[in-house]
């Protein structure tokens, strides 16, 4: 779809300035170009590479590295169904299972009301609560089957304010304020802090220190 | 106080087993996760007290205590801090990627307590002299981003991060990065690569060790969110006190996640050492027994990566240097229950599955190896095996990790444990992971695998 | 070779190589070692001239360095004392062929169409150490098959196996990351981003470098099979770095280029351009006989008719004759014709069509070579055209030496250049103000601005190129003229103030035209005779030659492989001299815009024709050599003139090469120890006349001209991908240039108030002209910049070459 728009942009420009390098904040600003559109399109990926000073084959080169980022429209929600060991030995393939008959869809494609995207994950960090899901990253726990189709049509029904659409992650964004910040410098500029110097024991009557 | 395994909102899978707590003393709070209650349960205390030492101080407090990295190497954190030469600038990373099979306990110390992680943090890059830290969360995580990016700009404008921290001279930023879903990404040289905005692909150690080229091929300290969330406690209570838990070699405590067929699955903070496997699975602060009083078939004592333990492994005591001998590794402080219902083909499978998709592809063995091992277990299970192919995924094993792979000793078969870890024809150890679980399962339930193949089926009926 | 100086260690490493006790370099990889020492370890992602990344696995072998043996990738590790190195113990063969096994089983087996098929590592590697057959069952990873990536090369990613050399190649040597590894694990591909074509200048080296048949050259696919090649070594000559390369030919026609790694210049790698026009040599329009023009057309005749028209033409009268070009041919050829103009008495010669320095500042100035220039911890001076552009294989080697070596690199050029990101300071003088810019350096007069440069930016410039008179740094200039609708006199006047301002530093030439070393050394300058001897009496330069020949005084103008027409800057100057000439002689190998007006017209032979010598920018001079037969009749240069010169009734001497070397030796003292038997041999080709020097006759200083307010002054260079001649016949490269545009200053374009490409109306005098026009910020204020020669604008026609400077106004 499209660059960055002025606000997202703005946001970018700070994000690159807590980096020593600007290429160090692609990731985060590949999903604030999915946050924006959905999805992480080319022309955002051009945007980006002028932002950070890359070709653009170096961002494609990360984007498609990295499972989260999709280059195509997905389901406003994503289901992560985690089929990894602690779930498979608990019913994490049969959740996936009926997830597919349910919603009528395979892994990756996008169910007919445009609102779900099913995935096959792997460990999602929520072993002891299995089988588990992520829905847009937020966590469903100890998910039966009939729990799943809670979920489904309270999404449907518009129940579930508490799930961004895809694309967003975290709510709340790191901002600090000018007068808060210690100072990024770049890596070829940055030296010893000065604090840490003064901080060393000085050197004894023997010139050791 | 939570005390049972029910779902906790605010603290899924969090068990309190009612002995000493190192990290997670604030977690039975809901609002532990705010800097008011951060402040009022003694928040900060540690980086107070830090910053009135010298950073030497810190660091030999660190060094003194013993705290084994908690990210899966186990490296004392205060030796590998030692290993940076004099060289600035230089950078701490935070390694919240959490994304071994089975791992469940560094999300839980993000979104439940964010504010000791960045206290951590804050001490550890006092104590090494650097003014900038990374925290890399899993990319997943979205509500330990939210909940670290919260904490960071409460304790920014509280004077606990950012410039003049505590109003002296001292001035460190911590800043929040987060990853897109790599589970190879949490390799610390991986790590390095993605958080320069590449593709998180492993360096070759040497000559890229992080403390002495790491990151923009500086100075870099990789450690874990645990191993971090220990500098808090430890500032304020001293090394002296951390030895009194757990034993000498590991002294502390560790999270533990146990999950899969247990009465009561759960992340628990143990003290090292102390107790065993069969303790845990079966005493009753701990997880209950295995489920509906099956029997055990086999566990992973350490993540996906680690070679199985059996029954026979039961009376080990939880600690890497007890472990490792015994033919696995503790890792991730991950253990994952098989009962006897386990389908252990489908199983292996499953973990073999997880490291043919998230290897990064860089090194032959393991792109092209763990593919093809994929195919093949996926063939067996299909009904389309062959006799040969047993061998032939020892063999491609081989290539991947040569030599003796580490195995623990079982009855029946009379070898001694191979203690971990193993060879490897790659650069890190992704690839040889996957060899893990298939020589577990080959070598001790071949003939649920030969069940499978057909061809071996007709040659019985022969005879 | 390594990247670093080889000198031979004199303190090695001692380390134990299957049980012999051998002695490294320091420093020197452990893969590096053993193949010095005659065992070869199998590889595939490491390459001499990248950094090694390890990936591939296959150089894995046992090494001890005391905590017993372990597999080590050789490619990564340096040696150390005493480590204990084992490549054939079971473990290793093990490892080998298991990584062998792995490379194979989702290769497709398509060596019999593969166009790496009999020369392809992969297939060498699986011979010596691969398992034997393959245990694989499973479907194979399937991808579309060849897809073209750029006008040039193709990707097949079923047979990539992923070693990293390209996409390393692209962004380390090139700097042109175009190409990447995309998705992850066993998907991963080489791919670029959807429709940015891999279009760089390099993109061939990685057609070379890749180690199975993955990326292919679209000039080369299915041309040959390896087996049918054979190969000499030559030089590239489609410029003056004088890269080294391979020439392969199949049934008498030239296939294929290869770089060959020479240390001292090319390091292996060449441009698209050295690497592909030889596609020109087999073009249908190569002149293959003599011609004479018969009204609007031409006929064929014999040679010798042609022969005798030229001697008549030439014996008009030796101040009535004209002469321009050389640089196409080889040393022994300029040396022949230059012996055969001298003993006309023809002094109006010359090799630089008006689009170059002055001669005298290529013989003259102190020199120094590519290898000193770029030597860690040296400031080079860039006061030439963008490297990238004329002379890329040198870029690459500056290029390197800014971003590795940390050599500092200052600007001095009318626009930014593609070194500009890697220059520690660049300043961009207004057109005819070089001379101002660098006398004011010269003399510590800063002030606020001169010529449009920073005060503040002239004094660290100064300091800089100071330097090397005050902490004994090496100070390379690189020299040339970047500017064609400029006079050439500024960059004489510029000269002179830098030597003022570091009277240590030496000279490296941004020569253009391939052997235009060679050509100036023979003698094919007004000024100077063979070996760099000043005439006596010098006669006119292309110029006045021209002027000449528009005011009547020129009978003759006999055409050297020159095209006057496409090159000359001033397009009316050139056309009306040709209007005016009797007879118009070309000696060329194609009907180019001058020799298609010429009356005569004589095929000669060309590159990969002939044998002969080439004299680098550096002065080195390194071997050409025929590969395949020359085209119909087209002849040796060096023989036409030889002939010439017998229907003249001269006797030169010559009738076979070896006599014209023999006597070029003989006379020209820099040659008196060319050892010409060895020059196809030798690795980096011997470097003559670094000795010589004298002081240069700058003249007066050239006038600065005044500065029209409403104007624009304009800087003309030149692409890499231009029209000219042996681009334009190449079947593949013809399709590259650009469309010409006119580039402005961010503030002037906003000034202008136009789109980003519209069309206006550009006027100099009373010459007009309509082109698109966009913002470049590598612009300073009050600069236009068109480049030469591109389709869509004849820019020549708008400069004046009696004009120091051309200024040019911009219309809606
Ligand atoms: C394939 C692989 C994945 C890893 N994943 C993680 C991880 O998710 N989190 C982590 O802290 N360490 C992980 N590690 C270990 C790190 O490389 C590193 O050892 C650790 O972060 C160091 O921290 P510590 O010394 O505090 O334990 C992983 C290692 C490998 C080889
Ligand atoms: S295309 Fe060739 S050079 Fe590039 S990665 Fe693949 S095999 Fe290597
Ligand atoms: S050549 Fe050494 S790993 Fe590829």
């Amino acid at each position: 779809m499209s660059r960055l728009n002025t606000a997202n942009e703005t946001l970018a420009k700070e994000i690159i300035a807590r980096y020593p390098r600007p290429k160090s904040a692609l990731i985060p600003l590949l999903h604030l170009a999915q946050e924006q559109d959905g999805y992480v399109a080319d022309d955002a990926m051009l945007h980006l590479a002028e932002l950070v000073g890359v070709e653009p084959a170096e961002v494609l080169g990360t984007c498609t590295f990295y499972e989260m980022f999709k280059r195509e429209p997905v389901g406003k929600y994503i289901l992560n169904i985690c089929t990894n060991l602690s779930c498979q030995l608990t019913g994490g393939e049969e959740l996936l299972h009926h997830a597919e008959k349910t919603l009528g869809i395979r892994p990756g494609d996008i169910s007919d009301d445009g609102l779900f995207t099913i995935e096959d994950v792997e460990c999602i960090a929520a072993c002891t609560e299995a089988p588990c899901m992520q829905v847009n990253y937020r966590y469903e726990y100890r998910l039966s089957t009939d729990d799943f189709d809670q979920v489904i049509s309270d999404i449907r029904a518009g129940k579930r304010k508490d799930l961004p659409e895809h694309g967003t992650l975290g709510l709340v964004r790191q901002h600090i304020p000018a007068d808060r910040l210690a100072g990024i410098e770049s890596p070829e500029e940055a030296g010893t802090p000065d604090w840490f110097a003064s901080r060393q024991p000085a050197p004894d009557e023997s010139g050791k220190a | 106080m939570v005390s049972t395994n029910e779902y906790v909102p605010h603290a899924a899978g969090y068990v309190d087993n009612k002995g000493p707590k190192i990290v997670t003393s604030r977690f039975p709070h809901e609002d532990s996760h705010t800097l008011v209650r951060a402040l009022a349960t003694g928040g900060y205390d540690g980086l107070k007290d830090a910053i009135r030492r010298t950073p030497a101080d810190v660091a030999g407090e660190v060094k003194n205590a013993v705290l084994l990295g908690r990210g899966g190497a186990g490296f004392p954190a205060g030796i590998k801090w030692g290993f940076m030469p004099p060289v600035w600038p230089r950078y701490l990373v935070v390694n919240g990627d959490e994304s071994e099979p089975g791992t469940y306990k560094d999300r839980l110390l993000m979104e439940r307590d964010p504010h000791q992680l960045i206290e951590g943090c804050v001490i550890a890059c006092y104590a090494l002299g650097l003014n900038q830290c990374f925290l890399y969360v899993r990319g997943e995580m979205a509500v330990a981003q939210e909940r670290i990016a919260q904490a960071l700009n409460d304790a920014y404008a509280a004077g606990y991060v950012g410039k003049n921290i505590l109003g002296t001279d001292v001035s460190i930023d911590v800043v929040l990065h987060w990853g897109a879903g790599a589970y190879i990404v949490g390799e610390e040289t991986a790590l390095i690569e993605s958080l320069e905005g590449n593709r998180g692909m492993p360096r070759l150690k040497p000559p890229f060790f992080p403390a002495a080229k790491g990151l923009y091929m500086k100075p870099t300290i990789v450690n874990n969110v645990e191993t971090l969330a220990n500098l808090p406690w430890l500032m304020v209570n001293g090394a002296d006190k951390f030895k009194t838990y757990g034993s000498e070699k590991s002294p502390g405590t560790r999270m533990l996640a146990i999950s899969g067929h247990v009465n009561r699955p759960g992340v628990y903070e143990v003290e090292q050492g102390v107790v065993t496997f069969r303790d845990l699975f079966y005493g009753e602060q701990y997880c209950q027994g295995i489920k509906d009083g099956n029997e055990l078939k086999a566990f992973v004592p350490g993540g996906g990566s680690a070679p199985w333990f059996f029954e026979d492994q039961l009376d080990v005591p939880i600690e890497a240097s007890e472990v490792g001998p015994q033919g696995s590794m503790l890792g991730s402080g991950a253990i994952m229950v098989m009962d006897e219902t386990t389908d252990i083909v489908k199983a292996c499978l499953r973990l073999v599955r997880f490291y043919a998709r998230e290897s990064c592809g860089k090194c032959t063995p393991c792109r092209e190896g763990t593919a093809w091992e994929e195919k093949v277990l996926q063939r067996i299970l299909d009904g389309h095996g062959r006799p040969e192919d047993l061998d032939l995924l020892l063999e491609i094993g081989q290539s991947i990790s040569p030599g003796v792979y580490p195995v623990a000793g079982f009855k029946g078969e009379d070898l001694d444990p191979v203690p971990f870890p193993p060879k490897q024809t790659t650069i890190c150890p992704l690839g040889p992971s996957s060899v893990a679980p298939i020589t577990s399962a080959v070598r001790r339930f071949r003939s649920e695998f030969e069940a499978l193949i057909p061809e071996t089926v007709v040659l019985e009926n022969l005879s | 070779m390594s990247t670093t100086e080889s000198t031979e260690a004199v303190t090695g490493v001692p380390f134990f190589l299957n049980g012999q006790a051998l002695s490294a370099n320091d420093g020197e990889l452990l893969i590096d070692a053993c193949e010095r020492n005659g065992v070869h370890i199998p590889r595939f992602c490491y390459h001499e001239r990248l950094t090694p990344v390890g990936m591939c696995r296959m150089c894995l072998v046992e090494v001890d360095t005391g905590r017993g043996a372990a597999l080590q990738p050789s490619c990564m590790l340096p040696v150390t004392p005493e480590m204990k190195v084992n490549t054939e113990t079971e473990a290793t063969k093990r490892a080998q062929s298991g990584i062998l096994e792995l490379f194979l089983i989702n290769h497709p087996l398509d060596c019999p169409v593969c166009d790496k098929g009999g020369e392809c590592p992969l297939q060498d590697n699986a011979y010596a150490f691969g398992p034997g057959e393959t245990r694989f069952v499973e479907e194979k990873r399937h991808y579309e098959k060849p897809i073209p990536i750029s006008d040039l090369v193709n990707l097949d990613r079923e047979r990539c196996i992923l070693c990293d050399r390209c996409t390393r190649f692209s962004k380390e040597v090139a700097g042109d990351p175009l190409i990447h590894f995309i998705d992850r694990g066993n998907e991963t591909q080489v791919n670029t981003f959807p429709d940015h074509p891999f279009s760089s200048y390099f993109s061939g080296n990685t057609v070379q470098i890749c180690p199975v048949g993955a990326l292919t050259a679209t000039p080369y696919r299915f041309k040959a099979r390896p087996w049918d090649l054979t190969a000499t070594e030559s030089t590239a000559t489609v410029d003056s770095t004088g890269a080294r390369i391979a020439l392969q030919s199949s049934r008498d026609e030239m296939v294929r280029v290869l770089g060959v790694d020479s240390e001292a210049v090319n390091w292996g790698w060449l441009s698209d351009k050295e690497r592909f026009s030889y596609e020109a040599a087999n073009s249908d329009a190569r002149l293959t006989e003599p011609l004479a023009k018969a009204g609007s057309s031409f006929d064929s005749i014999r040679w010798n008719n042609a022969i005798g028209q030229t001697a008549k033409a030439l014996s008009i009268g030796s101040d009535r004759v004209g002469v321009l070009g050389g640089a196409r041919l080889s040393v022994e050829a300029q040396y022949v014709w230059s012996k055969l103009l001298q003993g006309s008495g023809i002094s109006n010669v010359d090799a630089n069509i008006g689009d170059g320095i002055a001669a005298d500042l290529v013989l003259g100035l102190p020199k120094t070579t590519i290898a000193e220039a770029v030597a860690p911890g040296s400031i080079i001076v860039l006061m030439a055209p963008d490297p990238k552009e004329e002379l890329p294989t040198l870029f690459l080697r500056l290029r390197h030496a800014a971003v590795e070596s940390g050599v500092t690199i200052v600007e001095i050029t009318p626009t930014a250049t593609s070194l500009t990101t890697h220059a520690s300071l660049s300043i961009h003088p207004a057109p005819g103000s070089l001379g101002a810019v660098t006398e004011a350096m010269a003399n510590q007069l800063f002030g606020t601005s001169v010529g449009g440069v920073d005060g503040s930016d002239l004094e660290a410039v100064a300091a800089t190129i100071a330097k090397g008179s005050t902490d004994g740094s090496n100070v390379t200039v690189i020299v040339g003229r970047s500017n064609l609708a400029e006079s050439a006199d500024f960059v004489s006047d510029a000269v002179q103030s830098l030597l003022r301002l570091a009277p240590e530093a030496k000279f490296l030439p941004a020569l253009r035209r391939g052997n235009l070393m060679g050509a100036l050394e023979m003698g094919l300058t007004p000024e100077f005779g063979p070996g760099g001897n000043p005439s006596d009496e010098p006669g006119l330069d292309t110029e006045a030659i021209l002027r000449a020949a528009v005011n009547g005084k020129i009978d003759t103008l006999l055409l050297l492989g020159a095209d006057p027409i496409a090159d000359f800057p001033d397009r009316n100057l050139v056309t009306s001299a040709f209007n005016e000439v009797n007879t118009v002689v070309a000696v060329d190998t194609f009907l180019t815009d001058s020799s298609a007006r010429a009356d005569l017209v004589l095929p000669a032979a060309g590159f990969g024709e002939v044998d002969g010598s080439f004299l680098n920018l550096e002065g080195r001079l390194s071997p050409l050599q025929a590969k395949v037969t020359a085209k119909g009749q087209a002849r040796d240069d060096w023989m036409i003139a030889a002939e010439i010169a017998e229907s003249l009734g001269m006797d030169l001497g010559f009738t076979t090469l070896d006599e014209v070397r023999s006597d070029l030796s003989a006379s020209i003292p820099s040659f008196g120890a060319v050892d010409w038997d060895a020059l196809g041999r030798s690795d980096d080709g011997p470097l003559l006349d670094q000795g010589r020097t004298w002081s240069v006759d700058f003249g007066s200083r050239t006038e600065v001209p005044a500065v029209d307010g409403y104007g624009l002054a304009l800087a003309v260079d030149r692409k890499l991908w231009d029209q000219g001649t042996m681009i334009h016949n190449s079947a593949t490269l013809a399709e590259l240039p650009e469309q010409a545009q006119l580039s402005v200053s961010a503030i002037d374009f906003e000034k202008l108030g136009v789109r980003d490409g519209e069309v206006v109306t550009i006027e100099s005098g009373s010459i007009r002209a309509d082109v698109g026009v966009v913002a470049d910020t590598g612009l300073p204020r009050g600069t236009a910049r068109i480049h030469f020669r591109l389709p869509g604008l004849d820019i020549g026609e708008l400069i004046d070459c009696e004009q120091s400077v051309t200024t040019i106004r911009v219309a809606r």
